[in-house]
């Protein structure tokens, strides 16, 4: 079966002593900040990504996709013990996990979090083997005109997953386009929006672009709101799960694994989105809804499983298409092309030992997270007593110096700092940074598929509409945005939205 | 201004105006071509009139009353940390990393309301320190570890 052979494949270059030592260095840093509030995938990824430069692309990628997924898997850990969640994808088990943990069952709590995740990233791991390549099949039959409107699609559904208000999450996409045009085109080789900077040339450089919205804009606020929050010192006793109250959870961890895993290939769903979607569901399915938020374990099997199966099941449209669905995909999208991997559906015929290599990396790394968070649990919340106070300096050096690596040029930094004021006034202002990156990242692609079509039509716009599947897309693009605008939505979303803060 | 109800929509939306307008402005002076054969300025204007367009609609939003919290602004901490990153941006490169290290992580820490001094000093000393094991001698980040009068010029 052809499918065998390319996991064999995958397994055979994840299984190499480099590539295991990088998925275990990925993980663990990813449990770590997941663990840590304060400090997202997002920030971390980009302050790690110069030090890949080094080592292969396929190592490079399998060390930043572990550390994504290790995040939701370590954030729930803090979630449980100590009501705190480490990260947005950890905030609803946050409700039925710590309760459980106040009634002295914080060992099956964080048994079936840790159980449920595994289980549910195998699944999402073979899912990806198994569907990745009739899309990308479909994808590589895709002209200009096709690529346009499929990136259209996946920014308005990125807009409208997005909280807050859809009008802002749009201008702040347009406006992400509008940074991805600076440099030089590569059509005419004239400069853009350079200002005679020599540095800007190449185009703003997209680490500096996220620390700066990502991680100094976010300490900014972080430091503004930070009020003291009591440990609580919870003496964990007996890690495993009694045999009754697995098969209580085991459908939930089944049915959270099923949605994250549908939620996740969505553009803008992801480990957040679907974890907020395994708790509603868990609490309609459920016999006596009223357990729920009192240590219900449905309530941390669900959404555990959820967030994992969604952060994985997310690559799939990064991996076939090229088309990030979140933050952490656009990163990824940027790390290839940073080692000259041209993302898209041809990834997987040019580039089989990355693609398949990544993808086995995913199901060994979700077994490391095991192995690392069920009998290690007590080191990481010993590290939630590390203060704020001397965290964020060291956040903030590293990101400073990882800015000045990618083109060890202090210019980057300075572009970093930039990027942090306006970071700050448009959280400030109720616009979330998010789909400015992902606009971002798509501009240049947006565009040049853009010119392409209208080349190949002699300049007439109705190309988009004539070809079918681009039609199609179109389509389902205008129905969303009418969708997220019609009253009776804007109100059930504006309810979705603020049970997350 | 009294007839301005929510302030956070009309300033965002004055600010994506201001980044449209600017687009607009700048990228008159490069060429627009045709849509069979768009210049380097076709897509960025493009992208301009869109911006002042809808965010022309937000800022006008803003003048329709609104449940909406406004924000209040604490600038300090932000421009304590921004400081504290500006200060290692210029020192690095001349007094090297350590310095500039140190530099970076006490004068940052004084953004946290929990600052205090000696902790902030110590921890300066350490983490340039550590910079330099995990940066230069781990990674080959070039970037001198003394200030370049004392390393001789190198």
């Amino acid at each position: 079966m052809e499918l065998l052979d390319n996991l064999a494949l995958g397994l055979g270059v994840a299984f190499t002593p480099i590539n295991l030592i990088y998925a275990f260095v990925g993980v663990l840093v990813g449990t770590l900040i997941g663990v840590l509030p304060g400090i997202g995938p997002v920030a971390t990824i980009a302050m790690l990504l110069p030090t890949t430069y080094g080592l292969p692309p396929v190592t490079a990628l399998i060390m930043l996709a572990g550390i994504y997924y290790g995040a939701s898997f370590g954030g729930s850990t803090t979630a449980i013990l100590v009501n705190l969640p480490g990260e947005m994808s950890s905030v609803i088990t946050v409700l039925d996990g710590h309760q459980m943990a106040r009634q002295g069952r914080a060992g099956p709590a964080l048994c079936i979090a840790a159980l449920g995740s595994f289980l549910a990233g195998s699944v999402a791991t073979l899912l990806i083997a198994a569907f990745a390549p009739p899309l990308a099949e479909i994808a590589l039959k895709f002209d200009a005109a096709e690529y346009f409107s499929l990136m259209v699609l996946g920014l308005v559904s990125a807009v409208a997953m997005a909280g807050g208000s859809v009008l802002k999450a749009v201008l702040m996409t347009i406006l992400g386009l509008l940074l991805g045009a600076v440099g030089m085109d590569v059509n005419s080789g004239a400069s853009r929006f350079t200002f005679g900077m020599s540095e800007l040339i190449d185009g703003i450089g997209f680490v500096a672009i996220t620390m700066g919205l990502f991680a100094f804009a976010e300490i900014a606020i972080n430091l503004e709101q930070r009020g003291h929050h009591n440990l609580l010192a919870q003496r964990i006793s007996g890690l495993w799960i009694k045999w009754a109250e697995f098969k209580q959870a085991l459908p939930a961890v089944l049915r959270g694994t099923a949605l994250g895993s549908m939620l996740g290939i969505l553009p803008g769903g992801g480990a957040t989105l679907s974890a907020f979607a395994a708790y509603a569901l868990e609490k309609k399915v459920a016999k006596d809804p009223t357990r729920f938020g009192k240590g219900a374990i449905e309530g941390v099997a669900g959404p555990e499983s959820a967030n994992n199966a969604g952060a994985q099941t997310s690559f799939i449209p990064m991996l076939t298409l090229g088309l990030p669905s979140n933050a952490v995909m656009a990163l990824m999208v940027g790390a290839m092309i940073i080692h000259d991997i041209q993302p898209g559906p041809q990834v997987m015929t040019r580039n089989p030992d990355l693609f398949w290599g990544l993808i086995a990396s995913m199901w060994i790394g979700n077994l490391f997270l095991v192995v690392l968070n069920l009998p290690l649990i007590g080191i990481w919340v010993k590290l939630l007593s590390v203060p704020y106070r001397l965290l964020f300096p060291l956040i903030l050096l590293a990101c400073a110096i990882g800015a000045f690596s990618t083109s060890n040029n202090m210019f980057d930094v300075w572009v970093a700092i930039v990027f942090g004021v306006l970071g700050y006034v448009f959280i400030k202002l109720g616009c979330e940074p998010a789909p400015l990156l992902l606009g971002y990242i798509l501009g240049p692609l947006l565009e040049e598929n853009l010119r392409r079509a209208l080349v190949l039509s002699r300049g007439d716009f109705t190309v988009f509409l004539t070809r079918p599947i681009s039609l199609v897309m179109l389509l389902i693009a205008a129905g969303l945005l009418l969708l997220i605008a019609a009253p009776i939505i804007r109100k059930q979303r504006a309810i979705v939205f603020a049970e997350e803060k | 201004m009294m007839w301005v109800r929510n302030p956070r929509d009309l300033l965002a939306g004055l600010l994506f105006v201001a980044f449209g307008g600017a687009a607009l402005v700048i990228s008159q002076a490069y060429e627009i071509g045709a849509a069979s054969r768009m210049g380097p300025g076709y897509f960025p204007r493009m992208l301009g009139v869109l911006l002042v367009v809808l965010g022309a609609v937000l800022a006008l939003r803003g003048l329709w009353p609104s449940s909406q919290a406004q924000p209040r602004w604490h600038l300090r901490p932000l421009l304590v940390i921004l400081a504290g990153v500006a200060s290692f941006t210029i020192a690095a490169p001349r007094l090297g990393l350590v310095v500039a290290g140190f530099l970076l992580v006490c004068i940052s820490s004084a953004a946290s309301p929990e600052f205090r001094w000696k902790e902030a000093l110590l921890s300066g000393a350490i983490q340039g320190l550590a910079a330099v094991a995990v940066f230069i001698y781990g990674l080959r980040i070039p970037l001198p570890v003394w200030p370049v009068l004392l390393a001789g010029g190198q």
